[in-house]
């Protein structure tokens, strides 16, 4: 069996979301596209439940913030096909304003964690995740931590102050 | 016959059949010499305490010789290693758990200011929400400097009047720290 390269995936969802899919890369060999927050439930059950596809696992689902876009907030998903070997990653950019994006924990009861945490640190909403609550941080938290406009120090230090740290 | 040092008596009067000391330099002599710790390691100070413990530097040479890993019967906490915020109100519960009289060493950068962590996630240093009565400096400190912060504590119990935890200015302090 030939082995499934990034190009015939790309083939085979362009086939099926055609102009849903943009901007696809291949950085370090990682296929990479993007796609909109009303497909990517749609894009992920397609590249799951494929017989031939089959990324039947779900690595990550992580966040990332771009102050500078005007839209700003990113929802990166990573998935694996284990049975062709061949991974691949998938990113849904939202507005900063109450970013939303649908829970994926439907199709992978593993997402659960993973959105919690992107919760937790960027402060994306989830919509239909079973438990949408901090994970990590202390719950009385108000900030998101890994968006850029919240520092990253916190307030209380009296010692550190910015010229030891190169800053 | 080995070589055993005793603490020697506080200054008081000696006479025939009887010595006289004032009280609190008897029973801070006791306590000095008895106390007993509450390990709190949370990272690498926590290793260089476990040397501390062990057989070459022999913590247990001062009177420490159970560690308490309940704080019902520690005298003293030590905290050795970061602290994150979520790990804040636990080292505070363990704090109020203790009974008094009680004190606290903060061992090594981490448990004294935060350390190296610059960052939204570690307590800068956990004066914030317990009293600290000894910091050690190191990243981390060597047993030679945790032995050095014992000795310290040693001075500051042996030296505390008795009266000092029913005083205004510690029911001020824990008060500040909104404890009690």
């Amino acid at each position: 069996m030939d082995k499934l390269n990034n190009q015939a995936v790309l083939r085979k969802i362009t086939a099926r979301f055609g102009e849903q899919i943009t901007i696809p890369t291949e950085p370090a060999g990682l296929l990479t596209f993007e796609t909109s927050k009303e497909n990517i439930l749609g894009v992920l059950g397609f590249l799951k439940e494929d017989n031939e596809l089959q990324f039947n696992y779900l690595t990550d689902i992580t966040g990332i913030h771009y102050p500078e876009q005007t839209l700003p907030i990113g929802v990166v998903y990573h998935i694996h096909s284990l049975i062709n070997n061949v991974r691949i990653r998938i990113k849904v950019f939202l507005e900063a304003d109450k970013p939303a994006i649908p829970s994926a924990t439907k199709l992978w009861e593993g997402a659960n964690w993973m959105e919690r945490e992107t919760y937790d640190f960027f402060g994306i909403i989830f919509e239909g995740h079973p438990n949408l609550v901090r994970i990590l941080n202390v719950d009385d938290m108000t900030v998101f931590p890994m968006r850029k406009e919240y520092p990253l120090e916190d307030p209380n230090r009296v010692d550190k102050k910015d010229y030891f740290f190169g800053r | 016959m080995s070589d055993i040092k005793l603490v020697s008596a506080p200054p008081g009067i000696e006479g025939a059949g009887f010595f006289a000391t004032a009280l609190d330099k008897a029973v801070g002599m006791a306590r000095a010499n008895s106390l007993w710790p509450l390990p709190f390691a949370t990272s690498c100070c926590g290793i260089e305490f476990m040397a501390t413990m062990g057989s070459h530097y022999d913590f247990a040479r001062f009177g420490s010789e159970r560690p308490s890993f309940s704080p019902r019967q520690a005298d003293l906490l030590m905290v050795m290693g970061t602290i994150a915020k979520k790990m804040g109100p636990i080292l505070r519960q363990v704090y109020i758990q203790m009974a008094e009289p009680r004190w606290v060493m903060a061992v090594g950068a981490c448990a004294s200011s935060g350390g190296i962590f610059d960052s939204y996630s570690v307590l800068q240093g956990i004066d914030e929400i317990i009293p600290v009565d000894v910091y050690v400096p190191g990243c981390p400190p060597r047993p030679e400097a945790i032995i050095d912060g014992l000795t310290k504590i040693q001075d500051l119990v042996r030296s505390e009047s008795l009266r000092r935890r029913e005083s205004p200015e510690y029911k001020e302090l824990l008060g500040k720290y909104g404890i009690l």
